[in-house]
């Protein structure tokens, strides 16, 4: 038994050692850093205590981060679940050539979301105008991407583009998870389509429900390649994300503590949201 | 649903009509691709009337793609070998001594990093990396087989936690050490979740973008998305050649995708539901 024991420690031990030294450490570094006035290439540098959280809830930069983050996040996850959630339901259908259609709307999921930002970066300056015109909105003619007040809607249309294929996936994979009979059964009762969606599918899928919601908020939240392929954080500082923020800051600005203040704070809201959405939901789970 | 084996026309309709919406973009990605100058111009929607075969050429070229498809092609193999040998060893050492409270906490310690996001540890582990010589493509695979472990074991334990021990026993009544069970009995056992495991992080580490940005300065080790980063940003007057290149590197996931696509599918979707 004791041997058996040493050997599962063992088992664990590469793993471990790579993720403390590679995750733990580097996070627990960020966090002291934070208390520091590093700019990130220098050798000397001074502990400041609280004062880069000071500061930073007084940089517009920064609330306009997150500002942009939120409302983005909350659009993206709201859209990539209705979407897919009905796309689902239609793959799920007795439809034809059902396998073709699973594999055509699961495609976005494979495809780089940096090249995918690149395509519609295109299609935003060059073709979608062509129609906007054609509709006569003045709005709709131009590169929205270009546009300081609607630019983020062009860069939630491509997240919620690509997001839908692996939501769609997993809902399928919840769907099949019901069993016919109990729609049998529904129908001898004379249920509507409208009732059984929601006194029978719904609360039935409502796991998927949950993961999918965190799942998307979660990558919403963390937005980055998109915002590098799509407007590069402009026009302005009208699409830049958290990590958008982070990055050049961090990097080009020479913010490196203050930057990793910022990091600290967009953690514990990740982690935060997180908790509360998983909370949430699973409540709801339960009452169904 | 109501009448099984009967098509719904209407819903088939609408499915159909919803993947233009998939199809558009990348039909648009193409037809560029093949384009000359002049029919950028004067036909946005058309085929191309040359079809121009050395934008492809050209791309190939000046991206130096053979290079950046190696580098992604090791990395993306690399670690999906590291990973199902690393985190399955650990997620089976953690969902059979799940009562033991060094475990358990393991188990927490690692799932809780799926929500730290990246930037937190981006900024030290650049000075981490650099100070170790790990800027390279070992480094880069180092660094995704961790950041890829939490979920990874998440998904892994839910599943060894259904697998039965009997077999195990059994073979341990028959002399056989905890090792000899893992590699012998359990890992083909858990075929189906390495693939389900293999799939996600391959396509994770191929189109990754933000680890090579922040990893890697040499330019010969540049993976197949920072070579259409640098790309775009010098040539973002030519569209016809930077859509050969976008196309040049999603090709091969494709390609594996085209073969594989119901067994890629069922993979991602058997992951979801354990």
């Amino acid at each position: 038994m004791a041997r058996r024991r040493a050997a599962f420690y063992w088992m664990t031990i590469p793993a471990v050692v790579l993720f403390f030294l590679f995750h733990t450490f580097p996070a627990l570094q960020g966090v002291y850093y934070s208390f520091t006035n590093w700019n990130g290439f220098g050798d000397h540098y001074d502990f400041i205590g609280f004062k880069n959280y000071y500061y930073l809830f007084q940089d517009s930069n920064v609330w306009n981060a997150y500002g942009f983050t939120f409302k983005f996040a909350v659009v993206a996850t709201i859209f990539i679940n209705i979407i897919s959630l009905l796309i689902a339901l239609g793959l799920n259908a007795s439809i034809k050539a059902r396998n073709f259609f699973r594999a055509v709307y699961f495609l976005p999921n494979i495809l780089s979301v940096l090249i995918v930002g690149y395509i519609f970066n295109y299609l935003f300056s060059n073709v979608f105008p062509i129609w906007g015109a054609h509709l006569g909105s003045d709005t709709l003619a131009g590169n929205i991407l270009g546009n300081e007040k609607f630019a983020w809607l062009g860069v939630s249309f491509v997240a919620v583009w690509q997001g839908i294929a692996f939501n769609t996936i997993l809902y399928l994979s919840g769907l099949q998870t019901i069993p016919t009979d109990i729609y049998e059964a529904s129908n001898l009762d004379g249920a509507s389509k409208w009732q059984e969606f929601w006194k029978i599918t719904f609360p039935m899928i409502a796991p998927f429900f949950t993961i999918n919601m965190v799942l998307a908020m979660k990558n919403s939240l963390m937005v980055f390649d998109l915002i590098v392929a799509l407007t590069n954080g402009g026009p302005g500082r009208a699409t830049q994300s958290i990590s958008h923020l982070i990055y050049t800051g961090g990097f080009e600005g020479g913010e490196f503590a203050y930057q990793s203040a910022n990091s600290v704070i967009y953690f514990i809201v990740i982690a935060l949201i997180s908790i509360i959405q998983i909370r949430f939901l699973q409540r709801r789970e339960t009452d169904m | 649903m109501k009448v099984r084996g009967k098509t719904n026309w209407m819903v088939t309709i609408f499915i159909a009509l919803g993947t233009l919406f998939i199809l558009f973009p990348l039909y648009m990605a193409i037809t560029i691709s093949l384009k000359n100058q002049q029919d950028m111009l004067t036909s946005v929607f058309g085929l191309p009337t040359h079809w121009r075969f050395e934008n492809f050429t050209e791309a190939i070229r000046m991206t130096n793609f053979f290079r950046a498809f190696g580098n992604s092609a090791f990395v993306t193999l690399a670690t999906a070998v590291l990973t199902l040998l690393t985190n399955s060893l650990v997620a089976y050492a953690i969902a059979r001594n799940m009562n033991h409270k060094f475990f358990k906490g393991l188990y927490f310690y690692f799932i809780s990093a799926m929500f730290i996001p990246f930037p937190i540890i981006m900024l030290p582990i650049v000075k981490l990396t650099s100070a170790m010589g790990m800027t390279n493509l070992v480094g880069l695979t180092i660094l995704h087989t961790v950041y890829g472990l939490a979920f990874n074991v998440f998904v892994y334990v839910g599943y060894i936690r259904s697998i039965p021990t009997a077999l195990e026993e059994a073979a341990r009544v028959d002399g056989a050490s905890t090792w000899g069970t893992f590699w012998r009995i359990i890992f083909p056992l858990m075929m189906p979740i390495n693939a389900t495991v293999g799939i996600l992080i391959c396509l994770s580490t191929y189109n990754d973008f933000l680890l090579p940005l922040v990893i890697i300065s040499d330019q010969s080790m540049y993976t197949l998305p920072l070579v259409q980063y640098i790309f775009q940003g010098q040539f973002n007057t030519e569209f016809n050649l930077a859509f050969a290149s976008y196309l040049l590197a999603m090709l091969p996931m494709i390609l594996v995708y085209v073969f594989a696509q119901k067994w890629i599918i069922n993979g991602v979707t058997q992951g979801a539901v354990k």
